[in-house]
């Protein structure tokens, strides 16, 4: 993984294994550093073992096997209030009959501090969030966004300098998610606080972390910074699972310069970047992103493969076009055009050839 | 600044389309659904009023009202209500006295008047007896007549009993109730303090019935909690032991304590056997205060754990993971965090347990002894004596009682605050 000195890693797990009913192991060999300010995204389809992460990082959870460490120290064997982490939970968990000035004093007043300082960090805190105006309100008497607020306040109220968060935003609409998500971003900047971020939403992890960090099945699929993940998924799990992909199966046929040609099931040939696949003969999965596919002839490389295509449905989406076409065989092969003046825009029932770059469609491993 | 969510504009008054009024509309539209649900409950009122405010109201009246005397003596009565109190028996007093006892004693009412009077008056009632044997007997001279049959006649505080008597209504029950009893010339005064029976009795009743809701309390609260966070197939096989008291006859629960408790029981002659304790020294955990509270706590048991358990079972377990990251020990988590929350379920529990232990009557009757009696076996030996004015007055204190406790409820922790299931 990419982190230049692993022991000043400022959150380890190493060979991090655990269990829950000693059959089945829900993470497997979980090894992730995370660097000190860091914005680190779990992200994941349900039951993939984020939850369980973060857990055992904040101590609810032991881990089975493997050590995890934090600022070099093992933490296994400290109990989650001695931590000194910050969590913000999915529901919120705002202590109910408490204000939210009161939420916000809890943990100022388990760690001995005087009112007067309390008061100073929690107007400080609230301010932070705009929540200035509510200290005295209940929980209940907030919206989801604001009680999102309150959360985020009280886990950063006594300066900790990890903060854990499982999907803080889960149950908001579109709207306000966006505009947290912003202002997350915006607090772990200013602060320069370490964020372990839980999502299974991939907008959300594409615009806001650092790194992301793909979990399937208790594994890290890739760890990489968004725009990599994005653009060079590692694996065929990654690349259907960021963004929208097109998926064409076929062999190798040849490989060499780092340029593979794979032979498609229906006998065409397409030119690919291999990734997961080294040698002539290897059944592989080529995936390429619908935006990176050229149907005007002038636009595509001098000597590429096309594919013939035949247009099924062409949706006007704005600022894109979107087309659905039939090519070697599969029937939802899709492609994004921008709106650009003088762009095209094409009739179901069009005949067109289409094709791309190289280094735009990666050879995979045909899971 | 968001603009606040709970200050709305007053609302305009709206129409329907066809210019009626909204409100008007709406109270049409939602009246046929309204009778149909008060038809739906209406058998349930029903049972209510007939078998429960009904007879309670009945209670209430019979603790202000007995006509033993005022029924019995109509010519008395009359005399009384011609006469201002306090006035002197003369011969026309005598004279209405000798006909209304030559009535009882036809009728065979004696005892019955003798009985209110002996309320106001104690030992009234002998004397109504003893003149009325003799009533055929009575002739002109009548004050003479009577004072033949006994002295007693003479004396103003039996006419000061009887003259209060001759109304229907009267607080003297109440005044019993309370330990107190009436002076010669009428005015209540405590008695004397070897027959202060009621109040000890009452306070005694609030006492223990605290203590029982205290132990419940301390027994059922890791019980419940246990029930709350254990997976479901354990929680639902504890759940099943919580209930099995429910299935079993309260006669046959009883029973068994006595069986466990009493002087040859089972825990003793465990002590015994193991030398804890040597023969001649077994506990006395039966038959006293000791074996009521023990008794009643194990069976009001599941009125706390059920209340508990409903409200531990929503509360979430991130609100104590939340405190915990938040740096609280798990003492503080529980104090702060927990506790309170589980407030409602507490205050629940302790209301039903409390209310019905206050008017608990079988198990302290059979394994009270003599000093772990309580309020309700005095009501119940009243009536059995056909005190009914007096139980009666006794119940209504009870009640009282419960509903003072209720209302220091209601301003301490809020009725609202209150979840039973
Ligand atoms: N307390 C538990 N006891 C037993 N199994 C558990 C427990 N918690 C989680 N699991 C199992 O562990 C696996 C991983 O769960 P986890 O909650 O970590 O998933 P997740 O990635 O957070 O999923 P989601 O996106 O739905 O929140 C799941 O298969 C789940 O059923
Ligand atoms: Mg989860």
């Amino acid at each position: 993984m990419a982190l230049t000195a692993r022991n000043d890693a400022f959150v380890a797990f190493d060979g991090v294994q655990k269990s829950y009913d000693g059959e089945t192991l829900v993470v497997k060999d979980l090894n992730l550093h995370i660097a000190k300010g860091e914005f680190l995204t779990m992200l994941g389809p349900s039951g993939s073992g984020k939850t369980t992460c973060l857990m055992m990082l904040a101590g609810f959870e032991t881990a089975t096997n493997g050590e995890i460490r934090l600022d070099g120290r093992p933490i296994n064997q400290v109990p989650p209030h001695k931590r000194g982490i910050g969590m913000v939970f999915q529901n919120y968990a705002l202590f109910p009959h408490m204000t939210v000035g009161e939420n916000l004093s809890f943990p100022l007043e388990v760690r001995g501090m005087g009112k007067e300082e309390r008061q100073t960090r929690i107007a400080r805190a609230l301010d932070m969030v705009q929540m200035g105006a509510f200290a005295a309100r209940r929980p209940a008497q907030l919206s989801g966004g604001q009680q999102q607020r309150v959360a985020l306040a009280r886990a950063l109220v006594f300066d900790p300098e990890l903060v854990l968060m499982d999907e803080p935003l889960g149950a908001l609409d579109k709207q306000l998610r966006e505009h947290m998500q912003f202002e997350i971003k915006h607090l772990h900047e200013s602060l320069g606080i370490t964020v372990v971020y839980v999502t299974h939403d991939q907008g959300e992890a594409l615009t806001m972390s650092d790194r992301i960090a793909v979990f399937n099945d208790g594994r890290i699929q890739q760890l990489a910074p968004p725009s990599d993940l994005y653009e060079r998924p590692d694996n065929s799990f990654v690349a259907g699972f960021i963004g929208e992909n097109n998926r064409l199966t076929g062999t190798v046929e040849d490989i060499a310069g780092g340029r593979a040609l794979v032979r498609l099931a229906t006998g065409e040939l397409i030119d690919a970047t291999p990734v997961n696949v080294s040698r002539k003969g290897q059944p592989t999965l080529v995936s390429i992103r619908p935006e990176r596919v050229e149907y005007k002839p002038e636009a595509l490389p001098e000597g590429a493969h096309t594919l013939d295509a035949e247009v099924l449905e062409f949706i006007y989406m704005g600022d894109i076009f979107r087309t659905r076409l039939r090519v070697a065989g599969s029937e939802d092969f899709v492609i994004k055009s921008r709106n650009t003046a003088g762009q095209r825009m094409l009739r179901p029932g069009e005949k067109i050839r289409i094709g791309w770059a190289p280094q735009d469609a990666r050879a995979l491993d045909p899971a | 600044m968001p603009a606040d969510p709970f200050v709305t504009a007053p609302p305009a008054l709206l129409t329907t389309s066809d210019g009626r009024p909204l409100k008007a509309a709406l109270a049409q539209a939602q009246g046929r659904a309204r009778r149909r649900a008060f038809l739906l409950v209406a058998p349930l009122l029903a049972f209510v009023i007939f078998t429960f405010v009904l007879p309670i109201a009945q209670m209430l009246q019979r603790s202000v009202y007995h006509d033993g005397f005022s029924a019995n003596a109509p010519a008395v009565r009359a005399w009384f209500a011609a006469t201002v109190p306090g006035t002197p028996p003369d011969e026309t007093a005598f004279a209405a006295l000798a006909q209304d006892f030559r009535q009882m004693k036809a009728d065979k009412t004696a005892g019955l008047a003798g009985t209110r009077v002996n309320y106001t008056l104690p030992e009234s009632r002998s004397l109504f007896t003893a003149t009325a044997r003799k009533a055929d007997d009575l002739a002109p001279p009548y004050r003479d007549a009577f004072l033949a049959i006994s002295a007693k006649w003479a004396s103003p505080a039996v006419w000061q009993a009887m003259r209060s008597a001759a109304s229907p209504y009267t607080s003297d029950f109440y005044l019993i109730a309370t330990d107190f009893e009436r002076a010669d010339d009428g005015t209540p005064r405590r008695v004397q303090e070897n027959q202060r029976i009621y109040v000890y009795l009452f306070v005694k009743t609030f006492v223990l019935s605290g203590v029982i809701t205290l132990l419940c309390l301390l027994l059922a609260f890791p019980v419940a909690h246990l029930l709350a966070t254990l997976p479901m197939a354990r929680a639902n096989l504890l759940m099943i032991l919580v209930l099995l008291p429910f299935w079993t006859s309260l006669l046959v629960r009883t029973s068994s304590w006595i069986v466990m408790l009493q002087g040859q029981g089972v825990v003793n002659d465990l002590l015994v056997a193991t030398g804890v304790v040597d023969d001649q020294n077994r506990l006395e955990m039966m038959y006293n205060q000791l074996g009521t509270i023990i008794v009643m706590t194990h069976i009001l048991l599941p009125f706390m754990i059920l209340p508990l358990y409903s409200v531990m079972k929503v509360i979430p377990p991130s609100y104590a993971r939340a405190a915990r990251s938040l740096g609280a020990t798990s003492w503080t988590t529980f104090r702060r965090i927990y506790l309170p929350q589980t407030l409602p379920g507490i205050g629940a529990g302790a209301i039903l347990v409390f209310i019905l232990a206050v008017g608990y009557y079988i198990t302290p009757a059979l394994v009270g002894g003599a000093d772990g009696q309580l309020i309700s076996n005095l009501i119940d030996f009243h009536m059995d004596k056909s005190n009914w004015s007096l139980a009666a007055a006794l119940s209504a204190m009870l009640l009282a009682g419960v509903l003072v406790i209720y209302w220091l409820y209601d301003r301490l922790v809020g009725i609202d605050n209150l979840k039973f299931g």
